[in-house]
C-alpha cells in the first residue's frame, strides 16, 4: 500500500506546526520523533499507563491512542509548553512536594495534574485520588502525587489572590 | 507501537462519511474516538486498510432534550456525558455508568457510539443502553432508520449494523420523575471492565415498586435485560425477603456456561444493588421498611 502522507497544522505550545505526516502516526511518536518534544514519553503504549498524557483542546488525552491526523487544527499543550512567566502551579507544586521519584510518569502526572486544577473546583483527596485512575507510576509515589496536587490548588488560589490585590492597587 | 497503513478520510458530514463506507464496506471502517480500534490495530487484531474518521461532524456531537427523550449524537464522549445537565436532569443512569468506564483521559476521548459498535460485551455501557430502553439511529443505504439496541449485539464484538450502516445516534426515553438509578459493577481488577455490571432505575408507588429495569453486562455471553427479575420486583416492598428471594432471579436469563463463581457474583450484586436504592427510596421516604 501506498504510504501517502497527509498535510496536518497544529497549534502546539503556541506555536503553528504545519507537517506531512503518514495517517498511521500516533501523535506521541509525532511530538516526540517529529518534533523533537520528547518531555511526553511513551510507557505502555496501549492507553493504561498515561505516560503519555497531554492536553488536546484542554481535554487530558492519551497521545498514544490518538492519530496525529486526528488532531489535525488542534491546540495541543505539552510539558514543554506548561511553564509560562513562572513555573505552572502544578510544576512548582511538584517541585516543593517532592511529586516524583524516577521522573519517567511525571510528564504525564503534570499533565493530568494541570488538567484537573484548570477544570474542577478543588477535589478532596479521594477525588484526586480517583481523577489519577489513568496514571501509573511504577515507583509507586502516588502519596506525593496526591499532595503536589493539593497544593497545586492552593498555589493557583494564591497566585489569584495576587493578581487581584494587584489590580485593586492592594501590596 | 504503529499500525498497519491504512488510507485515512477524514468525512465533514454524516452523508459524505456513508457513501464513503458504501463504496467500499469491505475495507472500510469508522474511525470515531479510536478508543477501541486503535488498540485493535496496533495488536494487529484488525487491519482496516481505510479509515474514515466522523470525529469532525458536529452534527454528531452533544446531547439534546427533545420532548420525551434524549437525542444523543454518536460521536459524544463519555466525559460529555458525565458532565452533561440534561443528562444529570433526565436519565442520571447515562451518567453513572458513564463515569465509571476506563479513566478520565480514556473517557475525554472515548465515545459512546464508538463503543456499542465495538460490541464488547464486557463493556459498561450496554447495561444502561439496556436498562434505559434505548433506542439507535441508524443511517445507511436506504436513509435513516431507528431500532432498539436491544438486539443489536448478535455476538461478541458483532452488531446488526448493516456494511453501509452508521451507528449517527441516540434515543433514550427520559426516566419517569423520582427514579431511583443505580450502576453497580465489580471491575476486573487489571482492566477496570465490569465482571458484573448492573443497571438499574427503579420508581415506587407509595411504598412498593412501581416500575424496575435492569440491565446487566459483563457477566454473561452478551448484555441483557433481567425480565424475571423485574417482574418479580413489580409491586413489592423492596425489603430484607424481597431482596433476597431476587438475588438468584437476573442469572435465569443469563446465557453462559454455568459456573458457581458467577452465579454467586451476579447474585450477590443484585443484592447490593437492590439495598442501594433501598437506601435511596428510603431517604425520599419511599422505603420505611428497609
Amino acid at each position: 500500500m501506498a504510504f501517502h502522507r497527509i498535510p496536518v497544522t497544529l497549534t502546539i505550545n503556541g506555536q503553528k506546526i504545519v507537517r506531512d505526516v503518514e495517517p498511521r502516526t500516533l501523535l506521541v511518536h509525532f511530538l516526540r520523533d517529529e518534533l523533537n518534544l520528547t518531555g511526553t514519553h511513551v510507557g505502555c503504549d496501549t492507553s493504561q499507563c498515561g505516560a503519555c498524557t497531554i492536553l488536546l483542546d484542554n481535554q487530558a488525552v492519551k497521545s498514544c491512542t490518538v492519530l496525529a491526523v486526528q488532531a489535525d487544527g488542534s491546540d495541543i499543550l505539552t510539558v514543554e509548553g506548561l511553564e509560562q512567566e513562572y513555573l505552572h502551579p502544578v510544576q512548582e507544586a511538584f517541585r516543593e512536594k517532592h511529586g516524583l521519584q524516577c521522573g519517567f510518569c511525571t510528564p504525564g502526572a503534570i499533565m493530568l495534574g494541570a488538567y484537573l486544577v484548570n477544570h474542577n473546583e478543588p477535589l478532596t483527596e479521594e477525588g484526586i485520588r480517583e481523577q489519577l485512575d489513568g496514571l501509573l507510576c511504577r515507583c509507586t509515589g502516588y502519596e506525593n502525587i496526591v499532595r503536589s496536587i493539593q497544593r497545586a490548588y492552593e498555589i493557583m488560589n494564591e497566585r489569584q489572590n495576587v493578581q487581584s490585590q494587584t489590580a485593586k492597587g492592594v501590596g | 507501537m504503529y499500525t498497519a497503513p491504512f488510507e485515512y478520510r477524514r468525512a465533514d458530514t454524516v452523508d459524505q462519511a456513508v457513501k464513503w463506507l458504501q463504496d467500499d464496506p469491505d475495507n472500510s471502517k469508522i474511525l470515531a474516538g479510536g478508543h477501541s480500534l486503535l488498540p485493535l490495530m496496533k495488536l494487529v487484531l484488525a487491519q482496516p486498510p481505510v479509515l474514515i474518521d466522523i470525529g469532525r461532524i458536529q452534527a454528531l456531537k452533544g446531547v439534546r432534550s427533545e420532548g420525551d427523550h434524549l437525542e444523543i449524537g454518536s460521536y459524544t464522549t463519555y466525559q460529555e456525558l458525565v458532565k452533561s445537565p440534561e443528562v444529570d436532569a433526565f436519565c442520571p443512569l447515562l451518567a453513572l455508568s458513564a463515569k465509571t468506564v476506563g479513566d478520565v483521559q480514556v473517557r475525554n476521548r472515548g465515545t459512546i457510539g464508538g463503543s456499542l459498535c465495538h460490541a464488547d460485551p464486557q463493556a459498561d455501557m450496554p447495561a444502561a443502553m439496556l436498562a434505559l430502553d434505548a433506542t439507535l439511529v441508524i443511517e445507511g443505504p436506504q436513509g435513516t432508520r431507528t431500532e432498539p439496541y436491544d438486539g443489536f449485539l448478535m455476538a461478541p464484538f458483532i452488531t446488526n449494523l448493516g456494511a453501509g450502516d452508521i451507528l449517527t445516534g441516540l434515543r433514550i426515553p427520559k426516566l419517569p420523575q423520582g427514579a431511583h438509578c443505580v450502576y453497580l459493577k465489580r471491575p476486573h481488577p487489571a482492566s477496570g471492565y465490569p465482571l458484573v455490571g448492573l443497571a438499574i432505575w427503579m420508581t415506587f408507588e407509595g411504598q412498593r415498586i412501581g416500575n424496575c429495569h435492569v440491565g446487566v453486562s459483563g457477566i454473561a455471553d452478551l448484555p441483557f435485560r433481567a425480565r424475571h427479575l423485574e417482574d418479580f420486583l413489580k409491586g413489592r416492598v423492596l425489603d430484607d425477603k424481597t431482596i433476597k428471594e431476587a438475588g438468584p432471579l437476573a442469572g435465569d436469563e443469563a446465557s453462559w456456561e454455568k459456573d458457581e463463581y458467577k452465579e454467586n457474583l451476579l447474585k450477590v450484586y443484585v443484592m447490593r444493588a437492590l439495598s442501594q436504592l433501598g437506601e435511596l427510596a428510603a431517604a425520599k421516604g419511599q422505603n420505611a421498611k428497609s
